[in-house]
């Protein structure tokens, strides 16, 4: 039976970065893995695959609506949507092959199978063909992430009914879409099909888009989405849903309790993700999920059982990918005898609708729950040139920072390009950065980044330069 | 006019000082009092002030020898320096730029990297370089003095076979006169003892941060044993003595010479009446002299006279040695490392913080008995803090024995 230091079950972006850093720091390393490409959701039905049909939508929408304006005829525009698929296809396979390489690089072996434990330090892998292998190893990180959940008594068929993994392979453009769930997901499934002319109608329980984030970006993004055409049943609780031949019927009740019946020929189901720890064996390890599903860890990643660690979406925490990574990072390092450490606050989200949103620290309803002191200061991009030239004028970045102090304790954006924004906003946290600190600090004029310093000029006092 | 500087008599014993270092040029005009250049004593760096304003022209140069009463500088009273003149505040005070040092809120926060580096490490920061005081990679690394590089030396020093040739300082003259003087003519030998230092070093945790906090210095070891010593000296006279000629001078005081490193080498001020003093009062002193040492600020007085010696080598790591004495005195105490050893107590072995201790003492003067018992007196106080209330066994003190 062959003998590693660890071995790693799920090679998502939690557990593959865990087997580069494991191997980085001289571990004998296994990624065990029961699909064929490595990556996990991330790769192969999630991130990747979801941003290359967000991009080539948004390509097209910009090209009906917005080419005109720029002075650009097309004739006879469409969507060839099979040729899309193929693309976001090759886009996938080259990132999975790229993960391929890394492990190869690193010397990690790949075993593919079903995982599972046979004690806490042997675990069995059958591959596809029933063929079993042993493995033992010293100690073992569980990163086999999640799966989409559903609402109670609602099953997803996968063909009219379906998860986010089905919406990202579709066969045709659907006419219409009932998308219950207004979180990160439902809204960037929903963009997609609605630039390429499906009708979408967003089914949402609580009364907000996105509802973990802050309430002005929940607004904002509700504001545009409506503009793009998508329908907004917010505060609406889903009784039903059943499929009829090639149809859909959705029935919700409002917060009145009147009962609203939708039908259409696709309905995705974006509630959210469940731990995912199936034939996992988790019992033979010695150890239990928690009522929802996940596996419990202390601060150190470790679970119950002394060198089983777990990471990713399959413990506490954001399911986001780079959460996962960070946590696959502080596994192998701690293993290796590190001290590292996860800023867990300060871990970005980003929603990839167009504008995008992304955010990062306390939101204002948590600082007003926790009776921080704070103030706020905020810039909208109709005020920026850079945005002007664009054509996008939608959205604001909001900084609130410590009244006394003036720490930042928050930032909220929505607008073009912010997720990659939101990280002048991280390193300044992480560096515990005051408004005006940022205020203080050259911005390349024009960018989109100006509204990051014009916010922090609003937030210091009120003394924003451009509007 | 023209007036001439001098050195000055610094000391009955003193004839003759080196010039250390001129802190003004020939020809510069100086003020009142200003400090001209160090002077260099057997004992101690001294500093010459001008006496009068005026044009400076030197004389003497820079190491050169000169007798108590040489001329050192002329200076010529009819060429005036500017008068130094109260800064006219300009009308809008220009604001002084944000220093780095400045506190804030983020004061002390270490980046990502560093935070790292201080969980490992264990190195202690409070502040960093970075702005408001913000920890950087930088400074941890600059902290922990990375083991890495120094197994990595990429450039090893070229094999050399130079020398140099240097010429003595003062001090280190006089000290190495001294010390051949009490080799050559002492009857000097060690008797050693050791100390089990587990009932000082458990009072010494118990009050150390109060005795901190109330006075303002550390609880040393220094206070204990200046304490022990104080008591055994005056039980045995003859340790406290020192020899003039054919002559024995008995002290019925205990003025204790503390050892000190400096940078300029070995000094031993004194601590006066330590009999009489508490032992708040000998860490206060302590901590003055070893200030002074450093700064080299100690006065030719705080260093002369003195009746019995404690020498520290133990704040270096030695273990055991035989301290030389420091004559007229004829005795010395030498402290060393205090350092875990098995020892047998009661029929077990147990790990103890063990120190030796080692007596120099001259023969002519003490006789093998005296010294021995001084210094299992010394030893016993250490070993039982309770003596060090009376001097001796309580229970022979309080029943008269």
């Amino acid at each position: 039976m062959t003998q590693y230091d660890i071995a790693i079950i799920g090679s998502g972006p939690g557990g593959y970065v865990a087997a580069i850093r494991c191997a980085q720091l001289g571990f004998k390393t296994a990624l065990i893995e029961k699909y064929n490409t490595l990556g996990g959701t991330c790769l192969n039905v999630g991130c990747i695959p979801s941003k290359a049909l967000l991009d080539s939508t948004e390509h097209f929408h910009n090209a009906k609506t917005t080419f005109q304006k720029h002075g650009i005829q097309l004739e006879n525009l469409k969507v060839d949507f099979i040729k899309m698929i193929k693309r976001k296809n090759e886009v996938v396979k080259q990132t999975c092959d790229g993960v391929s390489f890394l492990m190869k690089k690193n010397k990690i072996d790949v075993l593919t199978g079903v995982g599972s434990f046979v004690d806490s330090k042997t675990i069995s892998i059958q591959n596809d063909k029933g063929e079993k292998l042993e493995i033992q190893a010293k100690h073992i990180i569980i990163a086999t992430g999640s799966k989409p959940a559903s609402l109670p008594n609602i099953g997803i068929d996968k063909e009219r009914i379906i998860s986010s993994t089905e919406a990202l392979a579709l066969k045709e453009i659907p006419k219409e879409m009932i998308v219950i769930g207004g979180g990160v997901i439902g809204c960037e499934m929903a963009s997609v099909y609605a630039r390429i002319g499906t009708k979408v109608r967003i089914v949402e329980y609580l009364p907000n888009l996105i509802p973990t984030m802050d309430k002005d970006l929940s607004k904002e993004l509700e504001r545009v989405m409506r503009k793009l055409g998508v329908e907004m049943h917010l505060g609406f609780k889903v009784k039903e849903v059943m499929r009829v031949d090639n149809e859909v019927m959705v029935s919700a009740e409002d917060a009145e309790g009147k009962t609203h019946d939708w039908s259409a020929d696709y309905c995705l189901m974006a509630v959210g993700r469940k731990p995912f720890t199936q034939n996992l064996g988790l019992e033979k390890a010695g150890l239990k999920t928690d009522e929802k599903g996940r596996i419990t860890v202390n601060e150190n990643l470790q679970t119950s059982v002394e060198n089983i660690f777990a990471i990713g979406d399959v413990v506490r925490g954001a399911m986001l990918a780079h959460k996962a990574e960070e946590e696959g990072v502080f596994v192998a390092e701690f293993l290796a005898g590190q001290k590292p450490h996860i800023n867990y606050n300060l871990i970005p989200g980003v929603v990839y609708t167009w504008p995008e949103v992304a955010a990062v620290g306390n939101t204002e309803e948590e600082l007003i729950k926790n009776k921080t002191p704070f103030k706020k200061g905020s810039f909208p991009f109709r005020a920026s040139g850079r945005a002007r030239a664009s054509m996008d004028l939608d959205g604001f970045i909001k900084i609130l920072a410590h009244a006394e102090t003036d720490e930042i304790l928050g930032v909220h954006m929505i607008g073009p390009r912010m997720a990659d924004l939101i990280m002048e906003a991280v390193v300044a946290m992480e560096y515990r950065a005051s408004a005006e600190d940022i205020s203080r600090m050259s911005h390349p004029h024009p960018t989109f980044s100006e509204a990051f310093r014009e916010a922090c000029l609003a937030a210091t006092e009120n003394r924003a330069l451009h509007i | 006019m023209i007036i001439e500087i001098k050195v000055p008599v610094v000391g009955e014993t003193i004839s003759e000082v080196t010039l250390a270092k001129w802190l003004k040029k020939d020809g510069d005009l100086v003020h009142r009092d200003e400090i001209l250049c160090e002077l260099e004593s057997e004992k101690a760096t001294f500093e010459l002030s001008a006496e009068q304003a005026g044009k400076l022209s030197v004389v003497a140069t820079d190491k050169a020898v000169l007798k108590i009463g040489a001329v050192v500088a002329k200076i010529d009273t009819s060429i005036q320096p500017e008068e130094k003149k109260e800064e006219a505040k300009p009308e809008t005070q220009i604001p002084k730029p944000e220093t780095i040092s400045e506190k804030s809120y983020a004061t002390g926060t270490p980046s990502p990297a560093a935070a790292k580096m201080i969980r490992e490490s264990g190195v202690e920061i409070n502040s960093g370089s970075g702005k408001s005081g913000r920890i950087t990679k930088a400074d941890l690394l600059a902290a922990i003095k990375n083991p890495k590089e120094k197994l990595e030396t990429k450039n090893p020093k070229p094999k050399t076979r130079a020398e140099r040739r240097e010429q003595m300082s003062s001090l280190r003259k006089a000290v190495s006169k001294h010390l051949v003087t009490a080799k050559n003519q002492t009857a000097m030998l060690t008797t050693f003892n050791e100390v089990d230092m587990k009932p000082i070093m458990d009072i010494r945790n118990q009050f150390k941060d109060s005795f901190k906090e109330k006075h303002g210095v550390s609880l040393g070891f220094m206070s204990f044993f200046a304490k022990a010593v104080c008591n055994a000296l005056q039980e045995f006279p003859a340790v406290n003595a020192s020899l003039d000629g054919d002559e024995i001078i008995y002290h019925d005081y205990c003025d204790i010479s503390i050892a000190v490193s400096t940078p300029k080498g070995l000094v031993v001020p004194v601590i006066r009446n330590a009999e009489s003093l508490s032992m708040v009062e000998i860490e206060m002193k302590v901590a003055e002299l070893a200030k002074k040492g450093r700064d080299n600020k100690l006065s030719l007085e705080e260093m002369t006279g003195g009746t019995f010696t404690i020498s520290n080598g133990g704040v270096f790591g030695s273990l055991m040695s035989t301290p030389i004495i420091n004559i007229p005195q004829v005795a010395i105490l030498g402290m060393h490392k205090i350092q875990e050893r098995p020892i047998a107590l009661n029929g077990q072995v147990v790990i103890r913080p063990m120190m030796y201790l080692a007596l120099s003492y001259d023969h002519r003067m003490i006789d093998g008995k005296e010294s021995v018992t001084f210094l299992v007196r010394v030893k016993e106080q250490l070993e039982n803090p309770t003596h060090l209330l009376f001097g001796q066994d309580p229970m022979k003190y309080l029943l008269d024995l």
